[in-house]
């Protein structure tokens, strides 16, 4: 059997789109897009130090984009990973600040569990009313995200703050994810022990997707929801169980954000992680090393913006710019889709017309 | 019973001033949505319109203050078409997905105003001098009661965005075009088969979306934002809230912006009223949310919702 390549080809083509509409919007403000995409890449290899930011900011990305990816193969839109993210978040900025006498291996177990259970109570709840009352879990994760911006205003504004008002206490060292050695060892990278989170996430992830029944069951909701009841599977359950998963997976983006790349959670934003993630899920098709891939791109993408930034004069914004028109181009990659199954039936045909038919 | 009064008369102002552009940017999703494609850039559309409003008030307001206002207000809304194009190739021609499509118009809106906004002024705000001035109606302000509420302190952008809301409902309801639209929406193949151009009526839908919610933006800079910084913080959100919450009629979008602006403007307001110190603020901040939830809940069994809305039409599919 042939391998089909048109997923990898479908994201190739949105990224490349995505770059080329990058480097036009370069020259429209009188800049160098050569410079620009050097300077944008460098910043992001040229040393140990920011090879390890890059993956840093992946490390959230991969979280929030496996749980837009997961609640996908349900046939779930899960725009909350935002509110999710917070939430999660939340939950253990609290316990960190709370109990930070426990030794530190239990203190971030705790704190790990906080930030699933948070996340997962906030996914259950649109699972839940999309399941019992049919309510789309879209507009429902849109409100969600701003009843957890507000609870986490009032929460760490009211509770939680030290010195400034617009951010809560900084957690202590034995409440955050960063690893002493391996800062030094990266000469100051934030990266930190979540990236070992979110790769065994994506582990986890493929094993409950290809290898059990319940992954199973999920993804033929997806496919179908009514044949999918008609084989006696559990729809209402399996959307609840998605969503509370999707939820869980945006809790443990958050953990991993704000107590280890970050070391506080600031209040009155709604982070952009959390849409970062649609994009990091639809560019990697839904699968969980796809996922892997395309955070670790945008990784390198924000990684390098402020370099660039400050070698060229180019606004940072470029590579948000960039990462929603490739999430447009793979919205619209029937478009791709199309050109490249037309480039391999002329392929075929030109083989066809070289070998005298034989082919198939 | 007087200081209620008073406290009523003192915030219908902000909360007028706020609930216009919800309100013009719901009725913007309504015709998108009637027309059968599902609008959740809104936001993004607003922010483009906010951005574009701001751009060209700031260029303008020097050289002719007179004018600059409603220039900014005219070029916000083309700006928001033009932006609205890339939803409509999307979700009609290419027959992407609505809600993916929507999600992206969100973020590049954003990430593409603010990055302009920082070549242009370096800092990523675009403030302006002058807003549009309130003005009291003539006569229609000296009437008691209603004339303090209703006719007092008035920014002309709410009259014109009433008369583009009174406009719409008989564009919707009472014309052969509205119909069409409307039918595209419901039974887009019906429609096709009685010759109507799917199609066209779909790309107007949402150039109307795009425009509406950019002349929300726009109206945002020339009323009570004075500056543009990136966001429009989840107004356009809460625009597809009215709109659901309003069951998808003119009317209903009336009352639900309404309930909006009230609810947000009295969250805000909360410190200085005495009525409503007792309240926790958080609870009326996610007062709206948590309504919108309830109402979403309450209506799902009797969904409104146009039957067709965010299917992708394919007339080889008939």
């Amino acid at each position: 059997m042939k391998k089909d390549y048109t997923g990898i080809v479908k994201s190739l083509g949105a990224v490349l789109l995505g770059l080329i509409a990058g480097a036009i919007l370069m020259v429209a403000i009188g800049a160098n897009p050569f410079k620009g995409f050097f300077f944008l890449f460098r910043g992001g290899i040229q040393s140990i130090e920011r090879f390890g930011n890059v993956f840093a900011i992946a490390t959230t990305l991969i979280l929030t984009g496996l749980s837009v990816a997961f609640a996908f193969r349900t046939g779930l839109f899960n725009i909350g990973a935002a509110g999710q993210m917070l939430i999660g978040g939340l939950c253990a900025t609290v316990v960190g600040l709370s109990f930070d006498s426990l030794p530190r291996i239990i203190l971030l177990l705790f704190m790990f569990v906080a930030a699933l259970l948070g996340g997962a109570i906030w996914g259950i709840i649109p699972g839940l009313l999309k399941a019992r009352f049919n309510v789309h879990e879209v507009v429902a994760t849109i409100m969600m995200n701003w009843i957890a911006y507000w609870v986490v205003y009032y929460t760490i504004g009211n509770y939680f703050t030290a010195g400034l008002e617009t951010e809560s206490a900084t957690l202590p060292a034995v409440a955050q994810l960063r690893l002493p050695w391996l800062t030094k060892l990266l000469n100051g990278s934030y990266l930190n022990l979540g990236i070992v989170i979110s790769v065994l996430a994506v582990i986890v992830i493929k094993f409950i997707l290809d290898r059990t029944t319940l992954g199973y069951e999920l993804k033929a909701v997806g496919f179908n929801r009514h044949a999918a009841r008609y084989a006696g599977i559990k729809v209402n359950r399996s959307i609840i169980m998605s969503m509370m998963i999707a939820g869980g997976l945006a809790g443990l983006a958050g953990l991993t954000y704000y107590t280890g790349y970050s070391t506080n959670i600031q209040i009155g934003i709604l982070p952009n992680q959390g849409f970062d993630g649609i994009a990091v899920a639809l560019l990697g098709a839904t699968s969980p090393w796809g996922v892997f891939f395309s955070a670790s791109f945008f990784g390198l993408l924000h990684a390098g913006k402020g370099f660039m930034s400050a070698n060229t004069g180019i606004p940072p914004q470029i590579s948000d710019t960039i990462i929603a028109i490739i999430i447009y181009f793979t919205a619209t990659s029937l478009f791709i889709e199309k050109l490249w199954k037309k480039f391999k039936a002329g392929r075929a045909e030109k083989k066809k017309i070289s070998t005298g038919g034989d082919e198939q | 019973m007087k200081d209620m009064l008073d406290i009523i008369v003192n915030i219908f102002p902000y909360a007028i001033a706020f609930t216009v552009p919800l309100l013009i940017t719901a009725l913007g999703g309504l015709y998108s949505e009637r027309s059968g494609v599902v609008n959740i850039g809104l936001e993004g559309l607003m922010v483009v319109g906010f951005f574009a409003g701001a751009v060209t008030i700031k260029a303008l307001e020097v050289a002719i203050p007179n004018f600059s206002i409603v220039i900014g207000l005219v070029v916000g809304t083309v700006a928001g078409v033009i932006f609205s194009l890339l939803h409509a190739f999307a979700s009609i021609n290419l027959r992407a997905d609505q809600v993916i499509s929507g999600t992206a118009i969100n973020m590049l809106a954003g990430a593409l105003t603010v990055f302009l906004a920082r070549t242009i002024t370096g800092s990523g705000n675009i403030g302006i001098r002058l807003g549009i001035v309130r003005w009291d109606v003539p006569l229609l302000s000296k009437i008691p009661v209603i004339g303090p509420l209703f006719f007092s302190n008035t920014y002309y952008t709410t009259w014109i965005v009433l008369i583009i809301w009174g406009l719409s409902w008989f564009l919707l309801y009472k014309t052969s075009f509205g119909l069409r639209l409307r039918a595209c929406g419901e039974h887009p193949h019906a429609a096709a088969s009685a010759g109507v151009n799917v199609i066209r009526m779909r790309y107007i839908g949402v150039m109307f979306s795009g425009g509406l919610a950019g002349l929300g933006g726009a109206v945002m800079i020339a009323t009570y934002a004075g500056e543009f910084n990136g966001t429009v913080a989840g107004l356009g959100f809460l625009a597809l809230a009215a709109l659901i919450f309003g069951q998808w009629k003119p009317l209903g979008i009336l009352g639900a912006a309404f309930f909006f602006g009230f609810a947000r403007t009295i969250a805000n307001a909360s410190q200085v009223i005495p009525q409503f110190e007792s309240f926790p603020p958080l609870v009326l901040k996610i007062f709206p949310y948590v309504v919108t939830l309830i109402a979403l809940v309450l209506f799902s069994k009797s969904s409104k919702a146009p039957k067709a809305s965010g299917q992708p039409f394919d007339l080889s599919g008939k």
